[in-house]
């Protein structure tokens, strides 16, 4: 039974939805899993990194792998992989391991991909991910002698059933010594606490036909109730309603949520670009020729300022 | 003093993507080829640079076959770099084999003081390169940079991570920067910078004078596909209200996603 190698992340110390995916993944093909946890908020995870499949945890608990460093974890990556056998390495495609794990490629001589949609653990190897963002898909053809690090796009795989009575194997690893010279001064917090654009299960977004800034409240109240994040545009964006870190698109980020709401967005190619991975699409606007409605599940030819109140009302009921 | 930015050509956002007839690429014929937005950033980047130090020297460097490259190359020279340097070499190549055959030329040129890229190509959205760059350089990095300050040993920058939040960061000696949207507006080219970019030094490479060939790839793309059709839209009748109501239902009892 080969290892398979999962990077495991957490938060308010729970494992990531996309760390969860991964480790289920790797279970369900019979794969010695060794989880890879770091930070001292690692250690609060152990438990629930056994009862998803790890076999084996490997922690770095030091302080300084609190926040990230790229400098810093890739010396702590390197520590835990220098003994260990393995062929495949996984994670979820988060804005960390995209930086990390093209650092770690070029130290281990190894294949790296990101933001990949299908895994196939089973029969060999079997990877897709998007090409130009995702206009078409391609499959991953890795070099047989190379080691393979595979990030793949959260919420693309099932999350297995948890087993309480599974235990893993849990060891302590030291961080090495290294020579600084990339120091993370401050991590300025953004205005929204919800989870990111790219690991978001719903999102609500809105375009030029909310008319202006101040309007995007109305998606907000409709994105709270769903525990949705908020997407925008590049129009609007570009106006300065919202900032760029909320643009879907070619040239923003490329999203695939299981449900997402467009509101008064037209659906220009570099917007279905970004999101047409979606696996429902509900388009709301007030013209029946937009482009969005061919790509949507749902449509709703109305006026958003009338309908998203309206929904809004419609999921607290369902939701309370 | 001598920055070095890299630059990769995508097809233009509005292409529509159709594939060859195995499927073993996209069908290129009609597509209009342009510089990598992200890339419009970075050369921007380094042209401000070169406005508070005039002794810098601008160098674009990029890897692809070669006909096309440099027209790019061309585009960054007419914004205001001063020398070029083309890698030929098929489009095919992966990130790992890019960014050692980019390390390699640079190398092989004046040290670097900074480099600049784009945080990723719109093409494959690896963002990959930048980093196995200063991996293959030993210079600290960062990516996702849409802010800069550059002192004299080092570079004050912000990165944009989760929910908008963002890094103050600082790297110490020469950095590998990768340019984020609002890092600053790119210039347009003039009309007489594009007349003196005809004139300016462009170097062309062999990939293999770099100790680099194809089998240097880790990975390559096959088998492409184009998203499966959607079933039409169903579209919701009635007022708002009821259309409201409708979605809520449908939502929750056929396609179950809330
Ligand atoms: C190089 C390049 C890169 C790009 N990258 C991106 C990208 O990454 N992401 C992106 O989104 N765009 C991108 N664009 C821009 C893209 O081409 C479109 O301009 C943009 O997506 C349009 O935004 P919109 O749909 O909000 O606005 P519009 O196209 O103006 O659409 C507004 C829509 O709102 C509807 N509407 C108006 N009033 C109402 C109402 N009361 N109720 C309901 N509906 C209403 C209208 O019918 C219309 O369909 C890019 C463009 C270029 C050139």
């Amino acid at each position: 039974m080969s290892n398979v190698v999962v990077f495991c992340e957490s938060q308010n110390g729970k494992v990531k939805k996309g760390s969860l995916e991964l480790l289920s993944a790797a279970r369900g093909a019979g794969k010695n899993i060794v989880a890879i946890g770091l930070g001292p908020a690692a250690k609060e995870t152990t438990d629930e990194l056994a009862h998803y499949g790890a076999k084996n945890v490997m922690l770095c608990s030091d302080e300084k792998l609190s926040n990230y460093n790229p400098q810093l974890y890739l010396a702590a990556m390197l520590e835990a992989l220098k003994d260990l056998d393995f062929e495949v390495l996984l994670a979820s495609s988060s804005v960390l391991a995209r930086d990390l794990f093209p650092r770690l490629a070029a130290k281990l001589e190894a294949a790296v991909t990101s933001d990949c949609t299908e895994l196939d653990l089973n029969s060999g190897l079997q990877v897709r991910r998007p090409m130009y963002a995702g206009k078409c898909t391609a499959q991953v053809d890795f070099k047989d002698s190379a080691k393979k690090i595979i990030l793949m796009r959260p919420n693309q795989l099932p999350v297995g059933s948890v087993d309480n009575s599974a235990t893993a194997e849990v060891s302590e690893f030291a961080l090495p010594a290294v020579d600084l010279k990339t120091i993370v001064k401050e991590v300025v917090k953004g205005a929204s606490e919800k989870i990111d654009l790219t690991e978001a299960n719903i999102i609500v977004s809105g375009g030029r036909g909310l008319k202006e800034a101040a309007n995007f409240k109305m998606l907000e109240d409709l994105a709270d109730t769903l525990g949705a994040t908020v997407g925008a545009s590049r129009a609007v964006c570009d106006a300065g309603w919202v900032p760029h870190s909320m643009q879907v698109g070619q040239t923003g980020k490329t999203v695939a949520p299981t449900l997402y709401i467009a509101v008064g967005i037209s659906g220009a190619i570099q917007h279905l670009a970004g999101m047409n991975g979606s696996k429902v699409i509900v388009a709301i606007n007030n013209d029946p020729e937009a482009p969005i409605f061919q790509k949507a599940t749902y449509g709703i030819v109305g006026d958003a300022f009338e309908v998203v109140p309206k929904l809004t009302e419609e999921f607290k009921k369902l939701l309370n | 003093m001598r920055v070095y930015v890299c630059i990769k050509q995508v097809p233009d956002t509005e292409t529509k993507i159709k594939l060859n007839a195995d499927k073993s690429y996209i069908d290129t014929t009609g597509i209009k080829w342009v510089m990598n937005p992200y890339d419009e950033y970075a050369v921007e980047e380094a042209l401000k640079y070169k406005q508070s130090h005039p002794s810098a020297n601008v160098t674009v460097v990029s890897l692809g076959p070669k006909k096309r490259v440099t027209e790019a190359l061309r585009t960054a020279l007419a914004m205001g770099a001063d020398d070029a340097l083309l890698i030929d070499a098929p489009e095919t190549l992966d990130s790992f084999a890019t960014a050692k055959s980019l390390a390699q030329a640079i190398k092989n040129e004046e040290a670097p003081h900074l480099i600049f890229t784009g945080k990723l190509a719109i093409d494959d959205n690896a963002s990959s390169v930048s980093q196995q760059l200063a991996e293959f350089l030993g210079l600290q990095h960062t990516t996702v940079v849409s802010k800069l300050e550059v002192g004299t040993n080092e570079v004050t920058l912000e990165r944009e991570i989760e929910g908008g939040s963002r890094e103050v960061v600082q790297l110490l000696g020469p950095a590998v920067i990768g340019a984020n949207k609002g890092l600053n507006q790119p210039r347009y080219a003039s009309l007489p910078g594009i007349m003196k970019a005809k004139k300016k030094p462009l170097k062309e490479i062999e990939l293999s004078s770099l100790g680099v060939t194809e089998s240097d790839s880790k990975l390559n793309y096959t088998n492409f596909a184009l998203p499966p059709e959607k079933p039409p839209v169903k579209i919701l009748e009635g007022d708002a209200g009821a259309q409201a109501e409708s979605l809520a239902k449908l939502l929750r009892e056929e396609a179950k996603v809330i």
